[in-house]
C-alpha cells in the first residue's frame, strides 16, 4: 500500500473569544471550530470537504498550512508534523502545499502585475533562478491555465472573475506543489465560468498528479471533482467515503438531508425527490450539543444520542452515528 | 388580461465608462398567481429589470418602454403613484436579508411601520398583525421574538422576517431577487418550501430572480432566460429543461454539475460574459456561441413563438442546432 501524502490525526482548532467589556482576567469563551478530525490523503487523490457555513471546513484547511493555530498531528509523507513545525521549518513545505482562495480578485494584490503575482512564489522558494528563467516559467504557466502570455504586464482589475481565478491557480501551481488546497474556488463565479475552472482544475490535477483538498458548499461541484468526500458538521466528521459511494449510499442522516436539499436542474427529478427537512439552524459552536452534535436537528434522534458521542467507524466508508443506515421506511413516511 | 405587462423595457445607466445597457428591449407578461423564473448570470440585467419595475433604479439609470399593472402605466411614475403600489401591490425581497433590514429597529417596529404607513393601522394592531405573519412564515415563538433586533436572528430566520414583511399588505405580486443565494443549502430548501406554501396560500404572482436553474426547476411554471440584458428564451419550465431551444440555455444546462448524475467533463461555455458598455448590434451571446454565424454579429431575430407558449430569439433554426 502506498504511503499517504498527508495523514491527519485528531486535528483541533479552538479560538478563544473575548467579549466586549470583558475584564482582562475574565476567562475567554472557547469556540471549537474543528474538533478532532482524522483523514489520510493519498498522493494524487482529491478529497472533497462539504458542510454548511460554520462547519469548520475552511478552518480545517487553514490549520494545515499554519494560518490558524491548531493541535493534533498532520504528518507529511516525509514524517514531518506540519502543525508542530516552526515558521522557518514550515517554509520548506510551503512550496509543496499551495492554496487557491474563494474571492479571486480579493486574493490578488491590486498593485502587482499578473507577472509579478505569479512569479512571487517562485522568487520566494527558488531564489537562484534568473529573471529570464522566471519569466519563461511564468509565461509557460499562464499558457497552461488558459491566460494569454501577452497579458503578463496587466493588473488584476483588468481581468474578469474567472480569469482572476486562473491567475490564482497559476500562482499556486508555479512552484509545482504536491498538494493543492482549494477553498471554495468556484463559489464566486458564474455558472458558465464555474464549469471552465472546474474542468481546468481537473485537467491540471490529472496531468500534474496533484493531490487536492477541495472545499465547497456546493455538493454537486464536490461530487464532480472528488475521489473521496468528507462531510463536516460543527467541526466534526459525520461521514467520509469514496465519492460515488457517499452520494449513492449515504448512511448518515445529515448527509442524507444535505443531499436531499440540493436543487436538481430538472423539473421531473426535482418534483420526484423526497426532501428531508432539517429544522432550525446550525447550533452555536460556542456551546455545541452534548453527545452527537447533530442530534438537535436529527430525524433519528434517541436518548442515547445526547449521552454518548458517536465515533467515526473505521474502514473505507466511515460514519459517525449511533443509528446509521440507508434512508429508512419510517423516515420516508414522515418526510 | 395580464396582471403585469412589460413591453420593450430598456434600462440604461450613464457611467464614466460610457452608457451601460443593462436591460435591452425586454417584453414579458405575468398573470395572476403565476410563478415566473428569471434566470441569468451576473450582469444579465435580471435585478435591474425588477428595480425598474419598482422604480428603484439608481440615479444614473433611465428606463424606457412600458410597464403596466392592471392596465395602468407605472414605469417612471411619480412617488405619489408608485409609493402606494410598493408593498400593497408589488412587494420585493432581496438577496441579503441583513442589509435589507434596518439594524437599529426592532423587528416589531419595522414590520408595524409598513402597516401603519400603507394601511393606516394603529401601532398595537399592526404589531399583532406582524406576529401573525411571522407565525405564517414559521418563525418559532413569534410573539416572543418580534421585539428582537435583526442581528439576533440567523440568516435563514432573517430571510423569513423579510418574507413576512413583504407579505404584510397581501401584495398581488412578489418579486424575490436571489432570495436564497446567501443561504446554506439546507436553509435554502426550507425557504423555497416556505415560499411555495405561501404562494399557494396567498395566491400571489411571484417572480423569482435567480442564477440557479435547480431552484427554478422546483418552483416556477414559466422561465425567462436573460443574457446580456436580452431575452434569449421564454418557455414553460418542463419543456425548457427537457428541450432547451437556445444555444445559451443548452450551454447553461450542460455546464452545471448535477448531484443526481455521474459526470464526466463538464461542457463549459467558452469565453467570458459580455462587456455591457458596448451594446451589441446583434446577439449578445454570439461571441461565445458555437452555432454563431456572421449574421449573428449584425442582427438578432426578435423573440418568436415556435411552439405553444415557447419563445426563442435566435438566428439559427431549431433544425440547425440539432
Amino acid at each position: 500500500m502506498t504511503q499517504p501524502l498527508l495523514s491527519v490525526t485528531d486535528l483541533r482548532v479552538t479560538f478563544a473569544l473575548h467579549r466586549a467589556g470583558d475584564m482582562p482576567w475574565t476567562k475567554p469563551r472557547l469556540l471549537h471550530a474543528v474538533s478532532g478530525v482524522n483523514f489520510d490523503l493519498m498522493p494524487g487523490e482529491t478529497l472533497g470537504i462539504v458542510g454548511e457555513s460554520g462547519s469548520g471546513k475552511s478552518t480545517l484547511a487553514r490549520a494545515l498550512v499554519q494560518m490558524v493555530p491548531a493541535t493534533g498531528r498532520a504528518i507529511w509523507q516525509d514524517g514531518a508534523d506540519l502543525i508542530a513545525l516552526t515558521r522557518a521549518q514550515m517554509l520548506k513545505y510551503r512550496a509543496d502545499i499551495q492554496m487557491v482562495f474563494q474571492d479571486p480578485l480579493a486574493s490578488l494584490n491590486p498593485r502587482m502585475t499578473v507577472g509579478q503575482i505569479i512569479a512571487e512564489p517562485l522568487r520566494t522558494h527558488h531564489k537562484g533562478l534568473s529573471d529570464t528563467e522566471v519569466k519563461a516559467r511564468v509565461k509557460e504557466m499562464m499558457d497552461r491555465v488558459g491566460l494569454l502570455p501577452n497579458q503578463i504586464n496587466r493588473y488584476p482589475h483588468e481581468f474578469s472573475g474567472g480569469q482572476a481565478q486562473r491567475i490564482g491557480i497559476a500562482r499556486a501551481l508555479i512552484v509545482k506543489p504536491k498538494l493543492l488546497i482549494c477553498d471554495e474556488p468556484v463559489s464566486a463565479l458564474d455558472v458558465s465560468i464555474q464549469a471552465q475552472v472546474i474542468n481546468l482544475l481537473a485537467e491540471l490535477q490529472r496531468d500534474l498528479g496533484l493531490a487536492m483538498i477541495f472545499i465547497a458548499h456546493d455538493l454537486s461541484v464536490v461530487k464532480h471533482i472528488s475521489d473521496r468526500v468528507m462531510v463536516l458538521y460543527l467541526g466534526r466528521t459525520m461521514e467520509i467515503a469514496e465519492g460515488r459511494e457517499l452520494y449513492s449510499n449515504p448512511q448518515h442522516p445529515y448527509t442524507q438531508a444535505l443531499l436531499s436539499a440540493v436543487p436538481i436542474p430538472d423539473p421531473a427529478a426535482e418534483r420526484a425527490k423526497v426532501v428531508i427537512p432539517l429544522e432550525g439552524d446550525l447550533p452555536s459552536p460556542m456551546n455545541p450539543p452534548s453527545g452527537c452534535v447533530f442530534r438537535t436537528r436529527c430525524p433519528r434522534v434517541e436518548a442515547r444520542c445526547a449521552e454518548v458521542k458517536p465515533d467515526l467507524t473505521a474502514g473505507a466508508h466511515g460514519v459517525a452515528c449511533h443509528f446509521p443506515g440507508p434512508l429508512g421506511a419510517r423516515q420516508a413516511e414522515t418526510a | 388580461m395580464a396582471l403585469l405587462d412589460i413591453k420593450g423595457l430598456t434600462v440604461r445607466f450613464d457611467t464614466p465608462d460610457g452608457v451601460v445597457t443593462a436591460v435591452n428591449n425586454v417584453t414579458l407578461s405575468l398573470s395572476r398567481g403565476e410563478t415566473l423564473g428569471i434566470v441569468g448570470e451576473s450582469g444579465s440585467g435580471k435585478s435591474q429589470l425588477a428595480f425598474a419595475v419598482m422604480g428603484l433604479l439608481a440615479k444614473n439609470g433611465r428606463a424606457t418602454g412600458s410597464v403596466t399593472l392592471d392596465g395602468k402605466e407605472i414605469l417612471n411614475a411619480p412617488p405619489s403613484v408608485i409609493n402606494p403600489i410598493r408593498a400593497q401591490k408589488i412587494a420585493m425581497i432581496f438577496q441579503d436579508p441583513m442589509t435589507s433590514l434596518n439594524p437599529y429597529m426592532r423587528i416589531s417596529d419595522q414590520m408595524a411601520e409598513v402597516l401603519v404607513h400603507h394601511r393606516g393601522m394603529a401601532n398595537a394592531q399592526a404589531v399583532a398583525e406582524a406576529v401573525r405573519m411571522l407565525d405564517a412564515v414559521k418563525i418559532p415563538d413569534a410573539a416572543g421574538r418580534v421585539r428582537l433586533y435583526p442581528h439576533e436572528f440567523s440568516g435563514g430566520m432573517r430571510q423569513r422576517v423579510m418574507i413576512a414583511m413583504s407579505l404584510l399588505c397581501r401584495p398581488e405580486i412578489l418579486i424575490a431577487d436571489e432570495p436564497t443565494t446567501a443561504l446554506d443549502v439546507t436553509v435554502q430548501a426550507q425557504i423555497m418550501t416556505l415560499l411555495s406554501d405561501l404562494q399557494r396560500d396567498f395566491g400571489m404572482a411571484t417572480i423569482l430572480i435567480t442564477h440557479d436553474l435547480g431552484v427554478v426547476a422546483g418552483f416556477c411554471e414559466n422561465v425567462l432566460v436573460l443574457y446580456g440584458g436580452q431575452v434569449m428564451e421564454k418557455s414553460p419550465t418542463d419543456p425548457l429543461f427537457a428541450a432547451p431551444s437556445h444555444p445559451y440555455t443548452r450551454g447553461l444546462l450542460s455546464a452545471i454539475p448535477r448531484v443526481d448524475q455521474e459526470g464526466e467533463e463538464l461542457d463549459a461555455i467558452p469565453g467570458s460574459p459580455p462587456n455591457m458598455t458596448m451594446e451589441p448590434k446583434g446577439c449578445p451571446f454570439a461571441p461565445r456561441c458555437t452555432y454563431a454565424g456572421e449574421d449573428c454579429e449584425e442582427h438578432l431575430s426578435p423573440l418568436t413563438e415556435f411552439a405553444p407558449g415557447r419563445f426563442r430569439a435566435c438566428n439559427r433554426s431549431l433544425e440547425e442546432l440539432s
